[in-house]
């Protein structure tokens, strides 16, 4: 039995073995996923170690305005350099990119529970429930994340007050990032579903008596969900630049729990005066975090774009 | 065609009332206009007056109704920040933001254009590749890094151009422009750059796609064995037929540029619409925000069903398929 070999086009192509050949062949893709996995450790580990310099401790006005480590007056404590209260920038950017990180994912979660149950439900039931929804999804269309985001942070002034804690204003940016998703995951999802729904799995799972939640997110939600999650990553893109637009105004995330738009908006008064460093860092951390992260979504639309699969 | 015409403007006013119901609602039910708009020390025969001026003891519906005429006869609510008619606010604050949005227009049309145009007959020559690479920065920059980055080189670095407001302008009666004087140009370039990035960059994109696929069609084909010189062909053939789907997709992007006008006005400290609007969210001035929530949809609408009504004007193909 030992001279039975599989012949290698045989081989099981498992979703390992297709993952690594796709980034074999795809250099700037592997790359972009090297600097997210890169920028979400520095984001994860440096906060675990160093001082939180959003607090007092973390603080000393000395060494305010230290600049990066090649110019003169360097310390060698601040690698990157301090801000105008003397945090250190190479930790407040791991604090802040850690923000901009969880902020971004959780809004897409939102967008991506709201719109996929939408238009789960406009797909499948159709009729006066799928106008109505759609319909609202349309009046939506007019407006881009970033605006609705600033609709709706206004709007919550209205009824909360300027002076809100740090936790109910992040909750708002994502609430609000989250909803500004949710019609292109509902438009999505629905069109799919209606292809699938007059499948002969779907009857069949109904000639077994499964009820209508059931069919819908047992049998039709994993079908659909290839092209929701490469729209996934590319709103992870949107999701933060859009977090970092609003902080950058003065909209968004409070300076005392920072993202990396609170420091750009922080550092952006030192500009005129010569203190570059305190916004261009964080802007390049923000910059290259994000076209990966595009990068990487524009690939995986590639793979999974089933018009491009059908004509190859 | 007719009842075509009919039927889509008469969606398009059933969606802007939508809309200003929303804002509607906004406006009748966020904030107190009463604490906002009396003083401190306000009798309460003041009080009474106010509530019967502003209708607030009538129903809701009829409260929307006269909401609605108001607003079409100009009237567009009282500011609870600064306690001026909206409607002031905006004629003030609309000749900047007019200008502003005309000259990023212009850098569009003469930078993005005519390099879209060429990425699009030579996809492979080493400029558009170097082309292609700016477009994938200018598309996932975000814009108020643009703009600093822009301050950084021009005005701090080499301290040539201003970064922020207009510059000199002059008054024309009802419009104070900052297109007479070489301060105020000077002043406008940069928040223009950085408000065209996003429409340059997607307009590039979106050309040369457009003109990668029309090329391998068939009349292009055809005009090619016939010996039709090769710049008749792509500027005569080509790019007549990418006008379409360019124009539809520029159009639904409206509202991106609208929300990107409002950050290069905040970045540039741009007296237009832009930073009225995002001073009012930063007080909570719900009437300045209804009134920009109903503007958007309403440029977005109507520019959107313009687009597609002069479909037939730009590809008489159109009228032909139905």
């Amino acid at each position: 039995m030992s001279n039975v070999t599989l012949p290698s086009a045989a081989a099981p192509r498992t979703f390992r073995s297709s993952f690594f050949r796709a980034m074999r062949n795809a250099p700037g893709p592997t790359f972009s996923a090297l600097v997210i996995l890169a920028l979400a450790l520095y984001a994860v580990i440096v906060p675990m170690f160093a001082v939180n310099p959003f607090e007092l401790s973390g603080m000393s006005v000395l060494d305010a305005f230290t600049p990066p480590f090649w110019m003169a007056d360097a310390n060698p404590d601040f690698p990157l350099g301090a801000d105008d209260q003397g945090r250190n920038l190479l930790t407040a950017m791991a604090y802040g990119l850690r923000t901009s990180i969880i902020v971004g994912m959780l809004s897409v979660l939102i967008g991506l529970v709201v719109g996929g149950t939408l238009g789960l439900v406009a797909g499948f039931v159709g009729g006066r429930i799928d106008a109505l929804i759609m319909r609202f999804a349309d009046v939506q269309l007019a407006y881009p994340a970033l605006l609705l985001a600033m609709i709706i942070d206004g709007a919550s002034r209205a009824v909360l007050g300027n002076e809100r804690s740090a936790g109910t204003a992040i909750t708002i940016v994502v609430v609000s990032i989250g909803i500004a998703f949710w019609v292109q995951y509902a438009r999505t999802i629905r069109s799919s579903v209606m292809i699938e729904r007059d499948q002969d799995y779907v009857s069949a799972a109904r000639i077994t008596g499964r009820s209508n939640i059931g069919i819908i997110f047992l049998h039709i939600l994993p079908n659909v969900m290839a092209p929701v999650l490469v729209i996934a990553t590319i709103n992870l893109g949107i999701a933060i630049i859009t977090e970092a637009t609003l902080s950058f105004l003065g909209i968004g995330i409070p300076i005392t729990s920072p993202s990396l738009g609170t420091l750009i908006r922080n550092g952006n008064n030192f500009l005129q005066s010569g203190e570059w460093w305190i916004s261009i860092w964080p802007c390049l951390i923000l910059v290259f975090f994000v076209v990966a992260v595009n990068v990487l979504g524009d690939h995986l639309r590639d793979i999974y774009n089933p018009r491009l699969r059908l004509r190859s | 065609m007719l009842t075509y015409t009919a039927s889509r403007i008469g969606q398009t006013i059933i969606v802007l009332l939508i809309i200003s119901f929303i804002a509607f609602l906004l406006v009748a039910n966020l904030g107190d206009p009463l604490s906002a708009l009396l003083s401190a020390d306000a009798t309460v025969a003041e009080r009474a007056a106010l509530i019967k001026q502003l209708g607030l003891e009538q129903p809701m519906l009829s409260r929307f109704a006269s909401f609605l005429t108001n607003f079409l006869q100009g009237d567009l609510g009282t500011s609870y920040r600064t306690q001026e008619p909206v409607a002031k606010l905006i004629v003030e604050r609309l000749p900047a933001t007019v200008e502003l949005a005309f000259v990023s227009l212009i850098f569009t049309i003469f930078v993005g254009i005519p390099a879209g145009i060429f990425c699009g007959v030579n996809p492979k020559s080493p400029i558009s590749r170097g082309i292609m690479l700016f477009s994938i920065t200018g598309i996932t920059l975000p814009n108020f890094v643009v703009g600093i980055a822009l301050i950084a080189v021009f005005s701090v670095q080499l301290a040539i151009l201003p970064s922020f407001g207009r510059g000199e302008t002059v008054s024309l009666g009802f419009w104070s422009t900052g297109l007479l004087t070489v301060s105020g140009w000077q002043a406008i370039i940069l928040p223009a750059i950085t408000l065209s990035t996003f429409q340059i960059t997607f307009i590039i994109r979106m050309l040369r796609t457009q003109l990668m696929e029309v090329g391998q069609s068939e009349h292009i084909r055809f005009a090619r064995a016939r010996g039709v010189p090769e710049t008749t062909i792509w500027f005569h053939y080509a790019v007549k037929n990418t006008l379409l789907p360019v124009i539809t997709m520029l159009g639904l992007q409206l509202g991106n540029i609208i929300a990107f006008s409002v950050v290069t006005e905040n970045v540039f400290a741009w007296p237009g619409l832009g930073s009225l609007f995002l001073q009012s969210i930063q007080a909570a001035d719900i009437p300045v925000i209804a009134i920009y929530l109903i503007f958007v949809g309403a440029v977005f609408m109507i520019i959107n069903l313009a687009v597609e009504l002069s479909y037939p004007l730009i590809d008489p193909r159109v009228l032909r398929r139905k």
